[in-house]
């Protein structure tokens, strides 16, 4: 990121509030709804850099400016943070509030699609992979939640943490950080490895949940390649985990009747 | 079993689902294990935690889309298999379908949530529109507290009515423990796999990676 001008020099956000914005932005989707999305949310994450307004809180000045962060915001709540740095930045600068108000609704497409897939598409997927391939390499508890919980939680705090920082060092001028590598070449890494992952750890993992001897792995590989068949057909029009309920419930029906 | 660290555990799990902290301490792998622990077996819980992870896999927490919620879900699924020590045949069955069934009332639950938080907003909006500073506080913090609530209760009602219904139906079970955990697996690997086609294909070199990944995992299992 270092490749990118920062917004002419302004002094750091005191310690004190960058540790308060940074503890709220875990809570960003706190009051997630479907008319205001994660509107209030930006307005609760960025109060406590508004309160270096002159006057402090409840100012007209602070007031006009948590007015305009609590509406209508959409953006994966990791990648929020840059858009809260950089609002906080912005208003602090004291920009134009019809330049903030563009800005600020600019930013929710491209934070939301690029986290979407470089997380929820591949981080996340990633990271269980790994945990379940642990799991039946024959990890105990603590190792395959240590290397979940540390992995996946390395990757999502680091991401908080850069986004607050590169928002506040850029400001209006933060898009050009959502064209770094790690955003646009980084789902298709992830992607590659979590294929590698799903391969390596699913028969594994199968192996260990099935127990000793292994009775019917042959059946249940079978099965599994009959099944996700059938799923991937089905995409879009029914959810695997909806037939994986149906197909449960009718094995214990047929189980206990029978 | 008592209730209140139950209700607590599936309160804070529910919680990071959505709304606090997202730390994914809340998906199936983490939180069944936690609640097996709190039952006295975590190795149970890991074992229903892995199984319900494989079915996890499919639905990720895309933006407004409505999907299941894991977190008191597999609280719940974790307990039901806790619970009964000796792992009877059609105990991981039975953990995996209750699973799957408050994890369906679970993304109903959050729905409603959303809506009431909507409702909650609108109800302020004139002062949100002023800037107040107490209004923009008190919304997340009743959201948050809702959140907690929800999960809480979602995870109690949802062990009250699938105890009794766990414990009739493993008396009735036949005993093979192996067809009952092969089906499991068989029917959680199969969305596995069906997730992550259509989470990968479409990523270039995936296909040849996962069938080298899938080799050397078969090569392993067999040597094992």
């Amino acid at each position: 990121m270092s490749a990118i001008p920062s917004s002419p020099a302004r002094t750091p956000l005191p310690r004190r509030t960058r540790i308060d914005v940074f503890l709220r932005l875990l809570a960003i989707q706190g009051s997630w709804n479907y008319e205001s999305l994660s509107g209030n949310g930006v307005g609760f994450c960025i109060e406590p850099a508004l309160r270096l307004l002159p006057g402090g809180k409840n100012t007209p000045v602070f007031n006009a400016a948590l007015a305009r962060e609590s509406t209508y915001f959409n953006a994966h709540p990791y990648l929020a943070s840059i858009a809260v740095g950089a609002l906080a930045r912005a208003e602090l600068d004291g920009e134009p509030p019809e330049r903030i108000i563009r800005f600020r609704n600019a930013l929710c497409g491209p934070l939301g699609s690029v986290g979407d897939r470089l997380i929820w598409a591949g981080w996340l997927p990633f990271c269980s992979l790994v945990a379940l391939a642990v799991f039946g390499l024959g990890g105990g508890v603590l190792v395959v939640l240590a290397t979940f919980l540390g992995l996946y939680n390395l990757g999502h705090l680091w991401l908080r943490a850069w986004g607050l920082r590169t928002g506040w060092r850029l400001g209006l001028r933060v898009a050009p950080a959502l064209t770094h590598p790690v955003f646009r070449s980084g789902p298709i890494y992830i992607g590659r490895l979590a294929a590698f992952a799903t391969g390596f750890g699913l028969p594994l993992a199968v192996g260990r949940i099935i127990g000793p001897g292994r009775i019917y792995t042959g059946e249940v590989l079978v099965a599994v390649l009959a099944g996700a068949a059938l799923i991937v057909r089905l995409h879009g029009r029914v959810e695997g985990w909806r037939l994986a309920l149906v197909a449960l419930a009718f094995f214990v029906l047929l189980s206990v009747v029978a | 079993m008592v209730y209140l660290p139950l209700a607590l555990l599936g309160g804070v799990l529910g919680l990071d689902v959505v709304s606090f902290p997202q730390a994914m301490v809340s998906r199936p792998l983490v939180a069944a294990t936690l609640a097996g622990s709190l039952a006295g077996d975590s190795a149970g819980g890991l074992l229903v935690g892995a199984t319900l992870e494989l079915i996890a896999l499919e639905t990720l927490p895309f933006g407004a889309s409505r999907y299941p919620e894991w977190g008191s879900a597999a609280v719940v699924g974790g307990v039901l298999y806790a619970g009964h020590e000796a792992h009877p045949g059609g105990a991981l069955t039975i953990a995996v379908f209750g699973a799957l069934a408050t994890a369906w009332v679970g993304g109903w639950s959050m729905v409603q949530l959303r809506r009431a938080n909507g409702r909650w907003a609108a109800r302020h909006r004139e002062e949100i529109e002023a800037g107040s500073r107490r209004a923009v506080m008190w919304l997340q913090l009743l959201g948050l507290t809702a959140d907690l609530i929800r999960g809480a209760a979602l995870t109690v009602c949802a062990y009250a009515v699938l105890k009794p219904i766990a414990d009739a139906c493993l008396a009735l079970w036949p005993p093979d423990v192996h067809l009952a955990r092969a089906v499991v697996v068989a029917v959680a690997a199969s969305v596995t796999v069906g997730a992550a086609w259509n989470l990968f294909h479409a990523v270039r070199g995936a296909r040849w990676v996962f069938v080298g990944g899938l080799v050397l995992g078969l090569i392993m299992l067999l040597e094992s």
